[in-house]
């Protein structure tokens, strides 16, 4: 990667960012990327290499007869050729049941117990429904599952999430594929300060400044998929994308400056000249 | 002649009823070609298959007898979230 993508912070020998670690498994990118929304494999490929991601996620739908011939590239394969783990989702599903079984399935496909557990309310929104969510995530739990919930930026549900055994919360930043950005950066940080498990910012991120607000808020990673993936260049957003998280992730660990309601002169007030102009 | 509902649609099985003879008729061209290392194995394929709403294990298609009115589902990861 490096030679492809020279890390400007690594080089100046400032420490690289840490790693995210998720039910024990360290990822060397905060970037979790999604695969939907690319038009074909080719870019999609490019992009997730440009996104230097590690984690990525799948749908599952069901097998289409003209599923093409012998040896047709697949999101599958293409993943497992790049060395990406696949972190298959939930999408589509409408009930803690609907979800369940879809996990159980993506388990036998993916061979990982790790899930991207989504659970809508309605179609128009996209919004989770969080009742359901919380009992899907607690049977999932229960059956072995590592449980990444799509949630609403909600902090009692995250607890919730948390508390059922959830191996990490993502809360949306704005309705998915909206790039409305964080609608709720006080939310997202009450989420963040308080969660034990890593907070991943999934939904709503539009550009570059979305998913660095992310990372200062406190979160621990995004999940993007259509900012990417639906930008007019993909491969320049996935690389936008992926300074712009270890940046925020920097920047979030560099102690801001407080905001203050006046100015503050950065020159020194002393030995001005005294110019009779 | 066993009647199943696969995927959403109604077929006839006319040759063998295991799971395993009915996934192949489907999904042949996206599995791994005969000879190749994945084939047999348990390494994932990114396809799963339920028979009415609990998940058949691979190892079990073959041993998996169908029935009238069996409900199938053949999933594979596809581009998504």
């Amino acid at each position: 990667m490096v030679d492809r993508m020279p890390d400007e912070v690594a080089d100046h020998g400032a420490p690289a960012p840490d790693a995210l670690v998720v039910a024990g498994v360290p990822l060397g990118s905060r970037l979790v990327m999604g695969t939907g929304g690319a038009p074909n494999l080719l870019h999609l490929e490019s992009a997730l290499v440009a996104s230097g991601t590690e984690l990525t996620t799948v749908a599952m739908r069901r097998v289409s007869r003209d599923a093409g011939p012998p040896g047709a590239g697949t999101v599958w394969d293409l993943l497992a050729r790049l060395g990406i783990r696949p972190l298959p989702n939930t999408a589509g599903c409408f009930s803690a049941r609907e979800a369940v079984l879809t996990a159980e399935l993506a388990r036998e496909a993916c061979g990982t117990d790790w899930i991207k557990l989504e659970v809508l309310a309605d179609e128009i929104t996209l919004l989770p429904d969080p009742i359901e969510l919380v009992a899907a995530a607690e049977q999932l739990v229960r059956a072995g599952f590592v449980v990444l919930p799509y949630t609403n930026d909600d902090p009692v549900v995250a607890r919730r999430l948390e508390d059922v055994g959830c191996a990490a919360v993502m809360p949306l930043g704005s309705p998915i594929g909206s790039g409305l950005g964080i609608l709720n950066p006080r939310n997202i940080t009450a989420i963040a300060d308080r969660s034990t498990v890593p907070v991943i910012l999934d939904a709503g991120i539009g550009t570059a400044s979305d998913a660095a607000l992310a990372m200062e808020l406190g979160c621990d990673g995004v999940l993007l998929a259509s900012a990417v993936t639906r930008a007019a260049d993909p491969v320049r957003m996935a690389r936008a994308m992926r300074l712009a998280v270890e940046a925020g992730r920097l920047a979030a660990s560099a102690g801001r400056i407080p905001r203050r309601e006046q100015a503050l002169a950065s020159s020194p007030t002393h030995g001005l000249l005294d110019l009779a102009l | 002649m066993t009647r199943v509902v696969l995927n959403g649609e109604e077929r006839r099985l006319t040759g063998a009823d295991d799971l395993a003879s009915v996934v192949a008729s489907v999904v042949a061209p996206v599995l791994p070609a005969p000879g190749d290392t994945a084939c047999g194995s348990e390494a994932p394929t990114g396809i799963a298959a339920a028979v009415n709403d609990r998940v058949v294990p691979r190892s079990r298609w073959a041993s998996t007898l169908l029935r009238d009115d069996d409900r199938i589902e053949l999933v594979t990861a596809v581009q998504g979230g």
